[in-house]
């Protein structure tokens, strides 16, 4: 990156969109909102995780809960973030806590609908057999059925995790907005262009991260999906 | 909740520069103004793309990606750019940077998932390259190519809403006014408004895409069910 900087230098006048030694000059701030951006995509996606399960085995057991829960979450869904925030700010007041739940909402339509998805595309035939070896149904659902549907779900937590990382932002309304924090303080000065810019890679860089982490978790859990697909290759 | 009735029915609230209507309609302007941006960018390159099936994995990549760009960032970069400056413009650049990808990759994906056996055939009566874009590719992809633009069209409405923080008005304006002078009745109508806006534009949506499912026999996206290797797949669908 140095390097990159010393390159834009040579080549004119200082950089107005990114400068390296403005980053360097507010890495405590920097690093303040990347960690506030982090720990609030993991609670709103863990939160969303532990309550869309219940949510799916439940749309699952009855298929009229499925359309009521599916349409419910994708109206949910349609809600914008500015919106959803403002609207639960005079609740929690100036915390985290409005930010957390409005994207723990979006992330659970998304997780819902992965989860219904991967259950239903367990073989019954599979489900059959485990069930006349005399597994009771809870055993069944927690050794054969969740494994199988493990690509859907963590696919899932993948779509959710790298939107909610760049919906995050929005929070800046209630401050707290991890990176968006430094859009919206230093908005009107010269400065907030590279605020922004920077914000955007920010983001971009930790949405790249997470996607790669959690696709090597994906790995480390599936490990027969991966040797299948050896297999066809 | 008398508050919040009280300001909607009040007719101030109905007329003029500040007034429901003029807010929608600028809204809407602006939401419309960039989804054509989008659309002329993206859906040439995307049929041209899928017809020759080339850089679907770039393509996917890239939308997964641009998810994570958030928008309020975008708009900002583009408001805070010397030619462009603050004001409809530059949301109109943000919400169309913010509509290619979910455009490109779903219009991609609908050209390639059109039936092998028919792209034979056309090629088989001696149809060429183009013909078969146009007259074969196209029309079988249309439901599906017509769906990502639903999905694509919702979200720009609901995420126009940050043309207030640029000074290009929209319906976010009574959000954002509200939440600053802490008039709850005006921030919580404006939630209703921008909420009411999105959800009917998204059912009038589905409505249409039944429709054009009835018109062409083949199932709604909505309707169809999933696979689950395309449910292991991450499809564009974000939300800001």
């Amino acid at each position: 990156m140095a390097l990159l900087e010393s390159v834009v230098s040579d080549l004119g006048p200082p950089n107005p969109w990114f400068s390296w030694d403005w980053v360097v000059a507010n890495k405590s701030d920097l690093l303040t909102a990347v960690e506030q951006q982090v720990l609030i995509t993991i609670a709103a996606v863990g939160l969303a995780t532990i309550v869309s399960f219940p949510l799916a085995l439940l749309a699952r057991k009855f298929r009229r809960a499925e359309s009521f829960i599916l349409t419910l979450a994708g109206v949910l869904y349609t809600i914008p973030a500015l919106a959803l925030i403002a609207a639960l700010y005079p609740l929690f007041g100036f915390s985290a806590w409005p930010v957390i739940v409005a994207l723990t909402v979006y992330a659970l339509v998304v997780l819902v609908r992965n989860m219904i998805v991967g259950l239903d595309g367990v073989p019954a035939d599979v489900v059959d057999a485990a069930r006349g070896m005399g597994f009771s149904p809870s055993r069944t659902l927690w050794r054969v059925e969740v494994p199988l549907a493990l690509p859907a779900i963590l696919a899932g937590i993948r779509i959710a995790t790298v939107s909610t990382i760049g919906l995050v932002t929005v929070g800046y309304l209630v401050g707290y907005g991890g990176l968006g924090q430094i859009i919206s303080y230093q908005f009107q000065l010269p400065i907030g262009r590279r605020g922004a810019v920077a914000a955007i890679i920010g983001c971009i860089l930790l949405a790249v991260i997470a996607d790669v982490l959690l696709l090597l978790l994906q790995r480390a859990l599936t490990p027969w999906a991966r040797r299948r697909r050896v297999a066809t290759a | 909740m008398s508050g919040i009735w009280a300001w909607l029915t009040d007719p101030a609230n109905w007329s003029g520069e500040d007034g429901i209507p003029h807010r929608t309609l600028q809204h809407l302007v602006i939401s419309g103004e960039a989804l054509l941006l989008a659309m002329i960018v993206a859906l040439p390159a995307a049929l041209v793309l899928g017809h020759f099936r080339r850089g679907g994995n770039v393509l996917i990549g890239v939308g997964n990606v641009g998810r994570a760009i958030p928008t309020y960032a975008a708009i900002v970069t583009f408001a805070l750019t010397d030619q462009i400056g603050v004001g409809s413009l530059a949301v109109v650049l943000g919400l169309a940077v913010f509509a290619l990808p979910p455009l490109l990759v779903n219009t991609y994906v609908a050209v390639t998932q059109v039936d092998k056996d028919a792209i034979d055939a056309a090629k088989g009566m001696g149809m060429t390259g183009r013909q078969v874009l146009g007259k074969v590719e196209v029309p079988l992809a249309f439901p599906l190519i017509f769906a990502g633009i639903s999905i694509t069209t919702v979200q720009v409405v609901a995420t126009a809403t940050f043309g207030a923080l640029v000074g290009a008005g929209t319906l976010g304006l009574y959000i954002t006014q509200g939440q600053s002078v802490q008039d709850y009745s005006e921030m919580y109508a404006g939630v209703i408004l921008v909420a009411v806006l999105c959800v009917v534009l998204d059912r009038l949506l589905a409505l249409v895409q039944r429709l054009i499912a009835r018109r062409t026999g083949r199932p709604t996206v909505r309707n169809r069910r999933i696979s689950a290797e395309e449910a292991a797949t991450p499809i564009p669908v974000r939300v800001v």
